[in-house]
């Protein structure tokens, strides 16, 4: 092999890491917390991995822990396709396949500095919104006033209860919750995210808003932020697409003339403005 | 560089000596048609060909490749091709998608599956003897090339004029019999690239290919996208015959002792239903018209930002002729916006 080559690494080649803690969230989603077997792991919230099991495949996931949390990381699985089904029989222990992080696209941790945040989150949605919600947590003083609107469609579905439930309890945050089809027992607002909007108390035009959710969402959501004027400029988006190869080569994640593995996957509202595919 | 004249038995007694020292592709006749393939013998060679059925991108990006094997549960392990190999009567055009093809897999992060097959490549180009039916290089500016071979050959008559464009060009040209090329010689090899500049262009694009990105700006919502597609089959012939489209999908495979295997990349297309299907089963283009819009801009608008302007389609045709509804003629399609939008 040519010098060039061989002193280049592999970029489809994962390395190894061991799950240091797995467990069921509910019937769909898998929480694992990782550790690479060469230690070496620094992200920025928004980043993503290529997760690998041998035999199975690829399948790109959003980091949900925040880097301010030192032991590992963090990744909830949903059991939906061939690669995560796999992830969904891993135990504690195992070893799993890790690229990453990967994508140039992160949540503007250094932009949002000083700003009131609101983070709307559909469903599955919170769990790449949380690694930035707890990096704001842990930087508290940074940020201004933080405010989290979760829409999920059915009790049974809610993903980090507890979580949730301790940033209700904090006086810096103002946590809303809605469940689109609720049973007897949710006694909390009812309906989707979109409808949690109007309630929020910080000034919307001079916020930073951070959206990500199931692809259907987020015209909705942007079409309600329309109403009360706010500047595309500062809404972030946290798109999901296909992804193989995760580092700009195979075409199945472009978003018009835009790799979202590379430039996402979170984008400013107003750079997709020459991408109509992107919503 | 040097430049030579070398007589056409001459060069078949050059080639004929390299099949013999290494792994030799050229075009050969495949009924009466033309195709790469491993060469055993010059007489085989068929450097009078008009286009190739397959572009030559399949000795850099085979259809499929190991790009690792695995144990399960444990280490992964990088797999390169590094055989070196000879491909011989590269067509200025497809010459020109492989410049292309190498800035796309060097740029951004460096592909070492890709590069390892192209640094192992000798290229021996060859000026095009007889247009193909369908070919409008001369549209694309692609009809003579001034870089990426090793080695540039042009039938000038009875004889070649050979060129080399690197050091390892240099050292084959060292091999060859033949004087250095004389004045007379040159200036036939002039009138071939003359020649080709303006005649092979069986279907001619009413501007600049250079305004293609400008045009593609303002037709995104243009009637045509969806007229055409009504009648594609979404088969992806245009992708597999296009030299400039590269798109792959990666999958495991297991072997037979259920311990180990191997992680593969195989080609894939735009074209194709459920090429930008998530979990969920949400398809992001769903429409074929979606489809058949994002592979033109590809190739005359995205593609173009990253290599600085060039545009990915280099006139070969090849899609022309596989296209079974005949809607995908790039050149059809983008005079068809001329027409409606105008130039400028």
């Amino acid at each position: 092999m040519c010098q060039c080559c061989t002193e280049k690494k592999d970029i489809y080649l994962p390395q190894l890491a061991t799950v240091v803690k797995a467990e069921a969230m509910n019937v769909t989603e898998r929480y694992l917390r990782l550790s690479m077997d060469d230690g070496q792991f620094d992200y920025v919230p928004g980043q993503f991995v290529e997760v690998s099991v041998a035999g199975i495949g690829e399948a790109p996931i959003t980091i949900t822990s925040s880097p301010t949390q030192k032991d590992g990381f963090e990744l909830v699985i949903r059991k939906i396709g061939n690669v995560t089904n796999a992830v969904h029989s891993l135990q504690q222990g195992a070893k799993i396949g890790i690229r990453g992080p990967l994508g140039d696209g992160m949540y503007p941790v250094e932009e949002a500095k000083g700003k009131n945040l609101v983070f709307i989150c559909g469903g599955i949605g919170l769990v790449p919104q949380r690694a930035f919600i707890n990096y704001v947590l842990d930087n508290r003083a940074d940020y201004g006033e933080v405010t989290i609107l979760q829409g999920t469609k059915c009790y049974d579905q809610r993903l980090f209860a507890s979580e949730i439930a301790a940033w209700e309890k904090r006086d810096d945050v103002d946590m809303l919750e809605t469940i689109d089809e609720p049973d007897d027992c949710w006694k909390g607002n009812v309906g989707v995210v979109t409808k949690l909007i109007p309630k929020i108390k910080s000034d919307l035009k001079s916020a930073v808003v951070l959206v990500c959710g199931p692809p259907v969402m987020y015209k909705f959501v942007l079409m309600s932020l329309e109403e009360y004027d706010v500047p595309h400029g500062h809404i972030f988006l946290n798109l999901e697409r296909k992804m193989k190869c995760g580092v700009g080569k195979c075409g199945h994640c472009q978003i018009n003339d835009t790799y979202c593995c590379m430039d996402g996957p979170v984008f400013r509202y107003s750079d997709l403005a020459t991408m109509p595919e992107a919503i | 560089m040097s430049v030579k004249k070398i007589s056409k038995d001459d060069f078949a007694v050059f080639v004929d000596a390299l099949i013999g020292k290494t792994s030799v592709i050229g075009v050969q006749a495949k009924g009466d048609r033309f195709d790469f393939g491993p060469l055993e013998s010059a007489k085989d060679l068929r450097l009078d060909y008009d286009v190739t059925l397959q572009p030559p991108k399949k000795y850099f990006l085979p259809p499929t490749e190991v790009l690792m094997t695995f144990e399960m549960g444990g280490a992964y392990r990088s797999e390169h091709d590094d055989e070196p190999f000879v491909l011989l009567g590269i067509h200025p055009y497809d010459m020109a998608a492989i410049n292309q093809m190498d800035e796309l897999f060097q740029q951004d992060n460096y592909d070492t599956h890709y590069m390892t097959r192209r640094n192992n490549a000798t290229i021996i180009a060859c000026d095009v003897v007889k247009p193909s039916e369908n070919v409008f290089a001369s549209s694309m500016g692609t009809a003579v090339v001034r870089g990426g071979y090793d080695v540039l050959l042009t039938d000038v008559g009875g004889a070649y004029v050979v060129e080399s464009g690197t050091p390892k060009g240099e050292k084959l040209l060292a091999e060859m019999k033949g004087a250095v090329a004389d004045e007379a010689a040159l200036k036939s090899r002039d009138a071939v690239w003359s020649k080709n500049e303006k005649e092979l262009n069986r279907h001619e694009l009413k501007c600049d290919a250079a305004y293609l990105p400008r045009l593609l700006g303002k037709a995104y919502e243009h009637p045509v996208w969806e007229e055409r597609a009504r009648t594609c089959f979404a088969c992806g012939s245009c992708n597999q015959v296009c030299p400039t489209c590269y798109c792959f999908n990666v999958q495991d495979d297991v072997n037979w002792d259920l311990k180990t295997g191997k992680r593969e990349r195989a080609w894939d297309g735009c074209l194709l239903d459920g090429f930008t299907k998530v979990a969920g089963d949400h398809e992001f283009r769903s429409k074929r018209s979606d489809r058949f819009r994002h592979r033109l801009y590809r190739k005359a608008k995205y593609v173009p930002a990253k290599i600085g302007g060039q545009i990915a389609c280099v006139g070969c045709g090849r899609c022309v002729a596989a296209c079974l509804p005949d809607i995908a003629n790039p050149v059809s399609v983008y005079n068809r916006l001329i027409d409606d939008l105008g130039i400028g």
